[in-house]
């Protein structure tokens, strides 16, 4: 769906976009994180054309973005939708006319536009504020509306530039089900960035990690959460080496979610006669699914039989030196 | 005399209305130009925008009375002479046009970029940004800047007065200075300090509606 290849972008003597490469597939969710500063709105930018790029190639649906003006580009456009962080709501329409105003750009027909915009607000729970202006609703309403505006045209791809980083923690959540819904029922893809990392557990499947305008890790949410790599780690914060101890053999196990509720760590107790101690662990949300990770200390002894017995399970896991 | 005053203050609500309207409709035009072709607008073009820059700076450096005495012929050539309210409009609406164009082009650029930006992502044109959100999202903006224009014009006119507009400046000079007649100075003062209050009210009230 979209084909991001060697994407380089300069705003003068500055290279924000290093080499850039990344795919992004039909029907996906995909997040682009990173601290501000990164490079990641400017490459959200790029894709839809509001930015140039200086090199490589973003190709979307077979259209190479870079060969696309005047009115080509508008036409592409309407393929895909854009919510931003500060709604970009027009202060003096109100909800309705706001909704609207994508379909009159394009000769829509007053009874046309009456009902898809109708039909917008009832997607995003807004069917009561169509007459109230953006100065009397909340930020996770003027979103809403944002978010109805920029399907109006019925994109297929909805581009989402930090779009609950204004919305407190109730708000971002509900702003989220809404998109996983308008991804689902709908089946657009949505390309995120954000540098709030519940986002990107709460919504995506895929995620790159943008640091200093290069990607430095790519690939499935829960992977790249349950075995972060030091840049990952970075970003997030956490540092776990050094609070484990030095003495015997640390472990780290992956629960995926099918096995995360198993009562597997008592039942190798129970099962090797073997004792250890619990000293590191985490339950993560993904989506629908809860994913864990877990650090045991053995004696050195013990260590084949553990690793084979949990390879046996199918459990993932690493040793930690 | 209260006729005579009479008289004199439709002349200058006259002269301040005509002119407003032809200043504003000639301002708009480069306005939007301006707007479109500056280093940040939707179509920069450096050689436009300084040229128009620079003709509208001239045109704000020459003062009121200078500009009326200078462009007499322009005025005949127009309205047929050089004397009379018809002839204080010529000047007075060249003399407001460039203030209008740059009130109107600060109140466009003023508008959220990140509107506009909203905008261009789902397709509109450059026209249709111009017409159908920045103007939109200016007008409280604009409303406030043509009450500033409006009540300078009133002060403009009654410096045509002086060099034969007619209007109030002129009774205030031929009767109230001339003749000594300072009652009639005092009124047509009190009278225009009216007239700039209901004006500068007038243009609030709309401001709110507006902006609302």
């Amino acid at each position: 769906m979209i084909e991001i290849k060697n994407v380089i972008k300069s705003f003068g003597q500055t290279q924000v976009i290093k080499d850039v490469s990344i795919s992004i597939n039909e029907g996906e969710i995909y997040g682009i994180i990173g601290h501000s500063g990164a490079g990641k709105s400017t490459l959200l930018r790029c894709i839809n054309g509001l930015e140039s790029y200086d090199g490589g190639s973003i190709n979307v649906m077979g259209k190479e973005v870079s060969s696309l003006n005047g009115s080509s580009l508008r036409e592409f456009r309407k393929d895909l939708g854009m919510i931003f962080q500060n709604f970009n709501l027009m202060q003096r329409k109100n909800v309705f006319d706001n909704v609207a105003l994508p379909l009159e750009v394009w000769g829509y027909t007053k009874s046309e536009i009456k009902d898809r915009v109708l039909e917008l607000l009832k997607l995003v729970g807004l069917d009561d504020k169509r007459l109230s202006k953006p100065s009397e609703l909340s930020g996770g309403q003027k979103q809403r509306v944002a978010i109805a505006r920029a399907l109006a045209l019925n994109p297929k791809i909805l581009l989402c530039d930090e779009a609950t980083s204004a919305l407190d923690p109730k708000i971002t959540k509900d702003i989220l089900k809404l998109l996983s819904k308008i991804n689902k029922e709908l089946g657009i893809t949505i390309v995120i960035v954000t540098h709030q990392m519940e986002v990107i557990k709460e919504v995506c499947e895929k995620v790159a990690l943008l640091d200093g305008g290069e990607i430095k890790a790519e690939g499935k949410a829960e992977d790249l959460f349950l075995k972060p790599g030091k840049s990952l780690k970075k970003f997030l914060g956490e540092e776990d080496d050094g609070i484990l101890p030095d003495d015997g053999i640390n472990i780290k196990l992956f629960f995926p979610s099918n096995s995360s509720e198993n009562a597997l760590i008592t039942k190798m107790a129970r099962e090797l006669e073997v004792d250890f101690s619990i000293v590191w662990g985490k339950l993560e949300k993904f989506r629908e699914e809860v994913l864990g990770g877990l650090v045991i200390n053995i004696r050195k002894e013990d260590k084949d039989k553990v690793i084979k017995y949990l390879e046996n399970k199918d459990i993932i896991l690493e040793v930690l030196e | 005399m209260n006729q005579i005053i009479g008289k004199a203050l439709i002349e200058t609500l006259e002269m301040v209305f005509v002119s407003t309207t032809f200043a504003v409709i000639l301002g708009f035009i480069p306005a939007i130009i301006l707007t479109i072709t500056a280093k940040d607008g939707l179509k920069p073009n450096k050689v436009i925008y300084t040229i128009l820059d620079f003709i509208i700076n001239t045109l704000r450096s020459f003062p009121v009375l200078i500009l009326m005495i200078v462009i007499i012929p322009l005025t005949r050539f127009i309205v047929g002479k050089s004397i009379g309210t018809e002839a204080a409009m010529v000047p007075l609406t060249i003399a407001a046009a460039p203030f209008v164009a740059r009130i109107i082009e600060s109140s466009l650029r003023e508008v959220d970029k990140g509107v506009i930006e909203a905008a261009k992502s789902f397709g509109a044109s450059n026209t249709q940004i111009i017409f159908k959100v920045m103007l939109k999202e200016a007008v409280p903006s604009i409303m406030s800047g043509i009450t500033l224009t409006i009540i300078s014009i009133v002060g403009y006119s009654a410096m045509a007065g002086t060099i034969g507009g007619g209007g109030l400046g002129q009774v205030a000079i031929s009767y109230g200075y001339q003749r000594f007649q300072t009652d009639v100075m005092i009124e047509t003062c009190i009278i225009l300090i009216i007239v700039v209050q209901i004006l500068q009210l007038l243009g609030n009230y709309f401001y709110n509606k507006l902006s609302k």
